[in-house]
């Protein structure tokens, strides 16, 4: 599957959008400035997507289990179009990342909403997992070999 | 003639109030929130998540409250539950290679690459029980490091595979899936339908068989090559995208089981594996399924096929909680009507044998 230089940078906020917590989402769009008005294409719709592993890691394919996912998909008042999948139940947040997802698209808007909405869901998430990273790193085994007799 | 007895809706619905009464128990303490459960039972939740083969830490909690803790009870819901939702599709396979580590060991590499990492484990507490628990009061928060954690760890595997001495794990993606969900498990199953039957497996069964595997009936000699604990990226493609989004960060816990091979005509002796990989933090039951995984490619390694876990229908059609759990209850329905036929029969051979010893006198006689 090739990927264009575009569609890189939108899996990339569409991640982020989707990893996020439901009320980070909604605190940083009610500081949005410019919202637009909307439609939805597709009204939120919670569903599952099966989580597939691999045998040994590297193998083949498995279904491991499903996870819930909701999705949405959207038409803003100047007809660009946004889709929204996100972890769990939240049709708001599926909504809301629709919306996003839109207006990422549009150029005018792009700059305000990255720096208003991704780049600081990004960084919560960055944040989230460095703190767990630090706690797990302090309970990583220093071996030292103890030496006995003199040569 | 077939005779329908009704009756009992009363009793039932009582039955069903007083579920509720005492799930609830005493007013005067405070109801459970599903935060507690999810935050403080985390484990009960991992386990249901991945026994009831859905992902959703609330949901989960809430079948574990509504269970009162029945954690068969609350797989049990949590797999009603999924028959309602549409399914998408399925994700990408997860890549365990590209884990946030929160733990990750290993019993046959004392230095490799990465290091150690405990995490939080039970491992090396005495198993006293902890009074400052029944008291209230703050713990202290983890300590912090600045260890780096490395987030692309190489497998232990890897480190065998590279001279040959471990069978390598190859993709095979132009076949298809095998999907318990929705087909019937066919025998003899492969590799994929068996390692789904696992993961959706109990636990108490698995470790039971893995056990009985250690202890001679079907020996694999393992070694836990390595066990990690960690999040991964599940990537999915919406088809209106045509391209992959990660949908979900979501918490695995992967074991990798190292077994000796004494080889075969065709393979010279070499390390072969086992794989164990649950939903959540569930160690005990990733190692059990490790086991069980490679008893059960017994006979495409040309092993003798004569214990209990090596038995492919034994295992994975007795590896489901739920089915296991339906079948055995079934037994309290009612069976008036079986039971007083079985009565009559039993009644009648015992008069057939009574008259047979009855006439065997008198003749001896």
């Amino acid at each position: 599957m090739s990927v264009t230089m575009e569609q890189r940078h939108r899996q990339r906020w569409m991640s982020v959008l989707a990893k996020a917590k439901p009320k980070d989402l909604e605190v940083l769009w009610d500081n949005l400035p410019q919202k637009p008005g909307w439609r939805t294409l597709r009204r939120p719709e919670v569903g599952m997507v099966m989580v597939r592993g691999r045998a040994g890691g590297t193998g083949v394919r498995f279904n491991l289990g499903e996870m819930t996912v909701t999705r949405c998909s959207v038409r803003l008042e100047n007809g660009m179009t946004g889709h929204g999948y996100v972890s769990g139940r939240h049709k708001r947040h599926a909504e809301l990342s629709a919306v996003v997802d839109a207006l990422m698209q549009d150029p005018d808007c792009r700059e305000d909403v990255r720096d208003g909405i991704i780049e600081p869901l990004s960084k919560m998430h960055d944040d989230a997992r460095e703190a767990a990273a630090v706690k797990a790193g302090a309970t990583k085994v220093d071996f030292f070999t103890v030496v006995r007799g003199d040569d | 003639m077939y005779v329908a007895v009704k009756g009992g809706e009363k009793a039932i619905e009582n039955s069903q109030r007083l579920l509720a009464d005492e799930r609830r128990g005493d007013r005067h303490v405070n109801e459970v929130t599903l935060q507690q459960i999810d935050g403080q039972l985390s484990l009960a939740v991992d386990r249901v998540m991945t026994e009831g083969s859905l992902y959703d830490r609330e949901l989960a909690a809430l079948a574990v409250k509504q269970a009162r803790g029945d954690l068969i009870e609350a797989v049990f819901l949590l797999r009603a539950y999924r028959t309602t939702l549409p399914r998408f599709g399925a994700s990408e396979p997860i890549d365990t290679g590209r884990m946030a580590i929160r733990r990750r060991i290993s019993a046959t590499y004392k230095d490799l690459p990465g290091g150690q990492i405990l995490g939080a484990s039970f491992d090396y507490t005495h198993r006293l029980l902890d009074f400052t628990l029944a008291a209230d009061g703050e713990r202290p928060e983890g300590e912090l490091s600045d260890h780096v954690i490395d987030n692309e760890m190489p497998r232990v595997v890897e480190l065998l595979d590279r001279d040959g001495m471990m069978e390598a794990e190859l993709p095979a993606d132009d076949e298809p899936v095998a999907d318990l969900t929705r087909d019937s498990i066919q025998f003899p199953a492969g590799r994929d339908a068996r390692l789904q039957a696992l993961a959706r497996g109990d636990e108490g069964f698995l470790l039971a068989l893995g056990y009985s595997n250690q202890r001679g009936f079907g020996n694999t000699h393992p070694f836990a090559g390595e066990i990690r604990v960690g999040e991964v990226a599940v990537e999915f493609v919406p088809e209106e995208l045509g391209f992959a989004i990660e949908v979900a960060e979501i918490t695995v816990t992967e074991c990798q089981m190292i077994n000796q091979f004494q080889g075969s005509a065709t393979q010279p002796p070499q390390f072969t594996r086992g794989y164990g990989l649950t939903f959540g933090y569930c160690e005990r039951k990733a190692m059990a399924m490790s086991l069980v995984d490679r008893s059960l490619r017994a006979s495409e390694l040309g092993e003798d096929v004569n214990a209990p876990v090596q038995d492919q229908e034994f295992v994975l059609y007795h590896a489901d909680n739920v089915e296991a759990s339906g079948f055995v209850q079934h037994l309290k329905l009612p069976h008036y009507i079986d039971f007083q036929s079985e009565l009559v029969i039993i009644r009648r051979i015992r008069e057939q044998i009574e008259r047979n010893r009855g006439a065997h006198q008198e003749a001896a006689e």
